[in-house]
């Protein structure tokens, strides 16, 4: 048991918060993904996550939560995607890349006026790549209201945004108005975004987001199993990055434990390997 | 600015501009902008691999740039491009997470491995650029027409015998080379700006190909050259002005091709 | 259209025996026979889903066969001969490729490096001015190609599979998105290029009406499986009712065919549109 189990594992408040807060993003993450993947919009999912990185090490400089300065940003640069958002894909993915690098440049700049201005020279690292057991208790009842946020968007405009992802043409003519459920979804994308960017780091949020539902989906093609398998993988990678990341503490070289961030990636890209070969197997037989 | 050691940072950049200018081109009539962030941004974590073994950051770069283009390029055969895109970039900068941690970095050179560093180039460190951009803009001149052709319609290039997936691969190639290459003068993060941006500018100008090319590769000469006379007087990171430069010079794109759009439209 | 001998003693350029393929499991093609002759004009109908596409990628090469042989241009399935206009290519307005660019790359898109020779460059530049003139697309030669019309893009697309001088021109669907004077243009063109340059024409339909005046073969699938002939061979009621495996009649009406299925009640329903398959199909999603 110990040695799965560091000793204090289940007692430890920091551990308490971070298997809770973990779970909630995961789920989040895993939910509005699904709607990520199936509209082919992986690229602007990890540039929302990126971009937050900006407001995140702004709200560094600034001194409050970076969770707020995440959530702004991002919230502003879907709007700039929405907006730049041009119908070709291949267009599409130009405009989402502009507006990332323009944010990425806005972050080297805080992050430099940050580091020479107070010299806290690990913010961007944990901007950019996070840890879970560094989110505060405080912070557990703002990140659950935005879930809960982003989850009802994703119950109101389930069917919209289904019909919408399979073939927009089909919705349109069916009197569905896109912008609307497109504006509402990409508010939902910011805040799953957000949300993951302050547990495992900007720059790792797009695990969370494209790994569990793209495994899902390989595995079952009916969207609310695919929901519920996305979230199920999603929870149980953080869940079991959090523990091998806890045990880490007294894995060589350091002693100071191996990201918690790393390890979830590892299981989540472990989890979509395995969705693949099984996919293979169940499209052949 | 013009000083000895200056010299090498305005020959460096200069070389990377041009082929960042040229691979853009290729990136943006290919749609494969998502592509062109993973893999610099991505690669970033072999520089800090190669830091923690204290080895040269150009080799760790290099590795996980071609790593990853073959990595990406075999996952997006069986799944979603996206997908394998998004998945192949978080699995190379978890590892980047795992190397950081175990590092004793001082955290400003990281900072400059993404964000970019104009005093950094030796000349020592020039004739690697020199000779990977050589390379880099031969294998581009030696796959114009299939990438143009692939770009186009994949069916049109199949049907000619030219394997959509052997030049997607190459390409990807070509783009990890430039990576290699780039990121240790303008940065992991803003490698990409300067490939897309300025390219994504310059097909608003022109309709012809090689035209468009030269556009692209002037207007990223502008954008670093620019940048780093800024970065040097106000002593900003150069990645912000090549990230907002570059965003300023699409959107000025965007208008002038709208505008000769109204102006030659529609077609008799 | 001048009356050519059908069954002429040439080789044929395309000739299929017995051609299954499967897709994901599923037969999409089943024992499909006919041969093309050099010159002839030749349809392919059948509804969405009938396997018109797949058919086209087994021709090229593209898709592999389950089983039977396809042989192209006497014996050789060597590619360069076969010309090909791919479905629904829209290209992007925002790519900075002119029209001639695009027909140029139908000459020399798969050889590696850069055209320098400037004798090579006027040889070239005569022939894709050629081609553009075939397809009477000179007018737009130098405008960016993804700002044309669904009709010029057609051409140009034309032009670029015709510069190869092939002995065979396939086209998937090039009449879909097309309004009904493009279509006829389009229709015409093909019908002359293939008097011209001697080029046997295939191209896939879900509607023979507008081919009518011009083809000289039919090859209508359903279900997988194929007829071959003249249109007063195949479309009959008979022919067809065996293809589809219950009864459909033939109806001819001012110089229109309507394919009909059912017994009386059952409404009319031309090969051309679509019951709402894939609409229900979508939304059955739960």
């Amino acid at each position: 048991m110990n040695a799965l189990f560091a000793p204090g594992f289940f007692t430890n408040g920091i551990v308490h918060s971070a298997l809770i807060v973990g779970a909630v993003v995961a789920v989040v993450a895993a939910v509005v993904g699904t709607f990520t993947v199936l509209r082919a919009q992986s690229f602007a999912g990890h540039a929302l996550g990126e971009v937050g990185a900006t407001g995140g090490s702004a709200a560094i400089l600034a001194g409050t939560n970076p969770l707020w300065g995440f959530i702004g940003i991002a919230v502003v640069a879907a709007a700039a995607i929405e907006l730049l958002g041009v119908r070709q894909p291949r267009s599409r993915d130009l405009a989402t890349g502009l507006v990332l690098g323009a944010g990425l440049g806005l972050a080297a700049l805080f992050l430099y006026l940050g580091t020479t201005s107070q010299s806290t020279t690990g913010a961007s690292i944990t901007v950019l790549f996070g840890s879970l057991f560094v989110v505060s208790m405080q912070m557990v009842p703002s990140i659950v209201t935005l879930s809960i946020v982003a989850l009802a968007i994703v119950v109101v405009c389930y069917r919209r945004l289904l019909l919408t992802s399979l073939n927009p043409d089909l919705a349109a003519a069916r009197g569905v108005s896109l912008r609307p459920v497109s504006a509402l979804y990409l508010l939902a994308l910011a805040i799953a975004v957000s949300l993951s960017a302050e547990t495992i780091g900007a720059v790792l949020s797009t695990a969370l987001l494209v790994g569990p539902p793209a495994a899902a989906l390989r595995l079952t093609k009916r969207p609310i199993a695919a929901l519920v398998a996305a979230a199920g993988i999603g929870v149980l990678a953080t869940w079991l990055g959090i523990l091998l990341a806890y045990d880490s503490y007294t894995w060589p070289p350091s002693g100071r434990g191996w990201p918690v961030s790393f390890f979830i990636v590892v299981f989540v890209f472990c989890f979509y390997l395995l969705a693949q070969l099984r996919g293979r197997k169940v499209t052949r037989g | 600015m013009f000083s000895s050691f200056m010299v090498n940072t305005w020959v460096a950049a200069s070389i990377v501009a041009v082929v960042g200018g040229v691979v853009g081109f290729f990136v943006v009539l290919r749609g494969s902008a998502f592509v062109a962030h993973a893999i610099p941004h991505g690669a970033f974590s072999g520089a800090a691999g190669a830091a923690l073994l204290g080895l040269n950051t150009v080799f760790g770069l290099g590795v996980f740039a071609l790593a990853g283009a073959l990595g990406i390029s075999a996952l997006g055969r069986k799944g979603r491009h996206d997908v394998a895109t998004a998945l192949g970039l978080v699995v190379m900068l978890g590892t980047g997470a795992l190397f950081l941690s175990w590092s004793a970095e001082y955290a400003p050179q990281i900072y400059a491995l993404l964000f970019g560093e104009v005093l950094g180039v030796s000349r020592a460190e020039l004739w690697p650029i020199a000779g990977l951009a050589i390379v880099c803009l031969a294998a581009v001149a030696l796959l114009y027409r299939p990438l143009v052709l692939s770009s186009i319609a994949p069916e049109l290039g199949e049907v000619r015998g030219v394997s959509e997936r052997v030049i997607d691969t190459a390409f990807l190639l070509v783009v990890a080379l430039a990576t290699a290459m780039t990121v240790p003068v303008v940065g992991a993060l803003l490698m990409f700006s300067l490939m897309i941006a300025p390219a994504g500018a310059a097909r608003a100008l022109s309709d012809r190909p090689g035209v468009a090319i030269a556009c692209s590769i002037a207007l990223a000469l502008v954008t670093v050259w620019v940048g780093i006379a800024l970065s040097y007087a106000i002593n900003w990171p150069l990645g912000f002005f090549v990230g907002t430069l570059g965003a300023a010079f699409y959107g000025l794109g965007r208008l002038i091709g709208a505008r000769r759009r109204r102006i030659a439209s529609p077609v008799a | 259209m001048s009356a050519r001998v059908l069954e002429g003693r040439e080789a044929p350029v395309l000739s299929l025996r017995d051609v299954s393929a499967d897709l994901a499991g599923r037969r999409v093609l089943d024992g499909v026979t006919f041969a093309v002759q050099p010159g002839e004009f030749t349809a392919l109908i059948g509804t969405n889903g009938a396997g018109k596409t797949t058919l086209l990628r087994v021709i090229l090469g593209l898709q592999p066969t389950s089983s039977g042989t396809v042989e192209l241009a006497g014996a050789r399935r060597g590619r360069r001969s076969v010309g090909y206009v791919p479905q629904k290519v829209l290209l992007d307005p925002d790519m900075p490729l002119r029209a001639r660019d695009v027909v140029a790359l139908g000459m020399d898109g798969h050889r590696l490096g850069i055209p320098v020779s400037p004798r090579a460059g006027r040889v070239r530049r005569a022939r894709v001015e050629a081609a553009l003139a075939s397809v009477d697309a000179l007018d737009f030669a130098d405008a960016r190609v993804g700002t044309l019309s669904g009709g010029e893009q057609q051409r140009v697309l034309i032009a670029h599979a015709l510069i190869g001088e092939p002995e065979l021109l396939l086209l998937d669907e090039p009449l879909a998105n097309l309004d009904l004077r493009s279509q006829h243009e389009v229709v015409a063109l093909l019908a002359r290029v293939a008097e011209q340059h001697r080029v046997a024409v295939v191209m896939s339909a879900h509607d023979m009406n507008p081919l009518l005046p011009v083809m000289q073969r039919i090859v209508y699938l359903a279900g997988g499986r194929a007829v071959s002939g003249s249109t007063e061979e195949v479309v009959r009621s008979e022919v067809l009712s065996a293809l589809y495996g219950h009864h459909v009649d033939v109806l001819r009406v001012h110089g229109r065919i309507l394919v009909v299925a059912g017994e009386g009640d059952e409404p009319v329903r031309p090969p051309g549109e679509e019951p709402g398959s894939v609409e229900s199909g979508i939304v059955s999603v739960p």
